[in-house]
């Protein structure tokens, strides 16, 4: 299929006999806002893995982007590099250094040993922080130690990083968990944000806060697609509510 | 020119107050010598101060790796033993060929290059039964070559181990294992007597400097001081260089989170070859500057104990803070050489009669364990606590 930015095609895996994932196919255009649901179990986290190079498939392939660029022989700093920003479950910043810091470590600079070491801070780079810092609600907290700030300040904190890091297509992990109520409304508004220029996949348990995104759900089942579509579509669909809602 | 370095100081006097601190020492230390006449401080006391330098300098390097980076190196006493034989190749060679010459200069007929060449493979290699020079002695005449090899020998074994290591994701506490398995490893070939290093009896007589026999040790001594205060002042200076650059970010990343820094894209491995890399070239430079002091090397001193050691200094002064690492190899090993030096006064129970030199060890055991439990940060953070307090108050 051609115009799409990530297409997934008939992956499988498992761990010592059991499925995670179970001839798993399907496909993410450019700019796209998807959320992905499913229950404990279902094969959410380890789609993440493949797409990102953690793990391998048993079978089946990846494909990234307008020159067809299969993802399964890269490695995760490959792919990211490529422009798939992951942001985990767990907040997970380095807790050791400032705000300022993280960001710019995420900044889309040169990656290798030798441009780092000699890497410069500069005029532009530090503008980008600062706007990116703004937009995330710590322009104020720039130069405070990532470690103290609150729970959902460091959720903030990752997505700044992944902003900064200008994926292509944005994996995001449980945003909202842990979240106040006005801290998850300020989370919805990001990712619409976010996702007017790029795709991002949002993994969430939270079925109001996906009502709240307003886009395309895919409700995964035992490592494969059972529904698709808006959210009144696949919560009226019977197959998952017998699966997940009906508990 | 100086406009960054400058600028770089400015915004870390640590560091200057840091060269203060050893410039100070080094001239209280020269004043003080046997060479200045005052001889307050002994030439043998000298050296164990200059030894001491190398290994502050052997454990910044292990800061930069395990404080820093995250990577528990048990063996970067390997690279600092073959420093020390790559340097004493050059003293025992070019030393050893001066007195073959001489005492060939009274023979009647001039020898051949061939006969001083088998004198001097006799002189050296003659105590493990051979005399032919082995390959690796090949550049033993060229001191400039000789000094490249403490750079590229340990640093070429730092990049095959390191690469296969890391490139494998061996990590923690395995990647300790197989680095105190290189240093063994290391230690138990250099002690046959067909690794072209005179085995078991390694190599002597490095505190004699070639063509330098009329220069007393008391003047020798204190040159080498010197260039280990020297040494320790540009490689606490290039790491502080480092750890503050954005590659410092990035390896104190890899320490805290390494699959996080993967997924920001960068290449965890060459980040971790690299710091490896460059902290065993350091040893090895340290080790190069400390053997002519210690005027003898020999492979016990690779053994894998010697890289514990570095590794509790470094936990004793605080990982992740350069000086921290200064003061718990300075501390911990001068304090170590007064309790197994039979200095320490003997403890008479009545009963038992407490013997440092056979309890020092269980102290040191006990005080790492203590610090890895209570006091993570280590005694450096006594001098965190008090510089925040001056800069409060």
């Amino acid at each position: 299929m051609s115009g799409m930015l990530l297409e997934v095609n008939g992956i499988s895996v498992s761990f010592d006999g059991f499925k995670a994932i179970n001839n798993l196919s399907f496909n993410i255009g450019p700019a796209e806002l998807r959320a992905i649901i499913g229950p404990n179990g279902a094969g959410k986290t380890t789609f993440m893995d493949i797409v990102t190079g953690k793990t391998r498939p048993d079978a089946g392939d990846v494909i990234w982007g307008d020159k067809n660029i299969s993802l399964l022989k890269k490695s995760e700093s490959d792919i990211a590099r490529l422009g798939i920003g992951r942001k985990f479950q767990k907040p997970t910043v380095f807790e050791d250094q400032s705000v300022r810091d993280n960001l710019t470590m995420a900044l889309k600079n040169k990656r290798g040993p030798f441009d780092v070491l000699f890497y410069k801070s500069n005029g532009p780079d530090n503008e980008k922080v600062e706007s990116i810092a703004g937009e995330i609600g710590l322009a104020d907290h720039l130069e405070q130690r990532a470690g103290d700030l609150s729970h959902g300040q460091k959720q903030w904190l990752e997505i700044g990083m992944l902003l900064a890091q200008d994926p292509q297509l944005l994996l995001v992990d449980e945003p909202a968990a842990g979240m106040t109520g006005p801290e998850r409304d300020q989370t919805v508004r990001l990712l619409r944000e976010m996702a007017k220029t790029r795709a991002v996949v949002v993994v969430e348990h939270d079925m109001e806060f996906i009502r709240n995104l307003g886009c395309k759900v895919t409700v995964l089942h035992e490592g494969s697609v059972l529904a698709e579509g808006s959210i009144d579509h696949v919560t009226e669909n019977k197959n998952v509510i017998d699966v997940y809602l009906g508990r | 020119m100086n406009g960054p370095l400058v600028k770089f100081l400015l915004r870390n006097p640590s560091v200057m107050v840091f060269m203060g601190i050893l410039a100070l020492f080094v001239v209280v230390v020269t004043i003080a010598s046997e060479a200045s006449g005052y001889g307050l401080i002994s030439t043998s006391f000298v050296k164990t101060l200059g030894k001491t330098l190398c290994f502050c300098l052997v454990a910044i390097a292990m800061d930069l790796v395990w404080g820093y980076c995250g990577i528990l190196s048990l063996g970067h006493f390997a690279f600092f033993g073959l420093g020390g034989y790559m340097i004493g190749m050059w003293l025992m060679y070019a030393r050893t060929e001066i007195i073959v010459e001489r005492a060939a200069a009274g023979a009647e007929l001039p020898p051949t290059a061939q006969e001083i060449s088998d004198a001097i493979g006799n002189q050296i290699f003659g105590v493990v039964g051979g005399s032919d020079f082995p390959a690796i002695w090949a550049f033993a005449d060229l001191f400039w070559a000789q000094a490249a090899l403490i750079v590229l020998v340990p640093g070429l074994l730092a990049l095959v181990f390191g690469w296969l290591a890391f490139r494998s994701r061996v990590t923690g506490v395995y990647l300790s294992i197989l680095t105190q398995a290189m240093t063994l490893a290391l230690a138990l070939y250099l002690f046959q007597n067909d690794s072209g290093l005179r085995g078991n009896n390694g190599l002597s007589g490095l505190q004699n400097l070639p063509g330098l026999e009329k220069v007393s040790q008391d003047s020798i001594s204190l040159w080498f001081f010197w260039a280990s205060a020297g040494a320790l002042a540009l490689g606490y200076l290039i790491v502080k260089l480092i750890v503050e650059s954005k590659l410092g970010n990035v390896i104190r990343g890899i320490r805290d989170d390494e699959s996080r820094v993967r997924f920001l894209g960068y290449n965890v491995e060459a980040y971790k070859l690299f710091v490896f890399v460059l902290t065993a070239i350091i040893a090895a430079i340290a080790g190069a500057l400390y053997y002519p002091q210690a005027g003898i090397i020999n492979p016990a001193e690779l053994a894998p104990i010697a890289s514990i050691y570095l590794a509790v200094w470094v936990a004793i002064g605080g990982r992740g803070r350069i000086y921290g690492a200064v003061i718990g190899a300075a501390f911990v090993s001068l304090l170590s050489s007064w309790f197994t030096g039979g200095q320490a006064p003997n403890i008479p129970l009545g009963f038992y009669t407490v013997k440092w030199v056979d309890w020092w060890l269980i102290l040191l055991g006990l005080s790492f364990v203590f610090v890895t439990l209570y006091a993570p940060q280590g005694m450096g953070a006594l001098i965190d606590k008090l510089s925040r307090k001056g800069r409060a108050s």
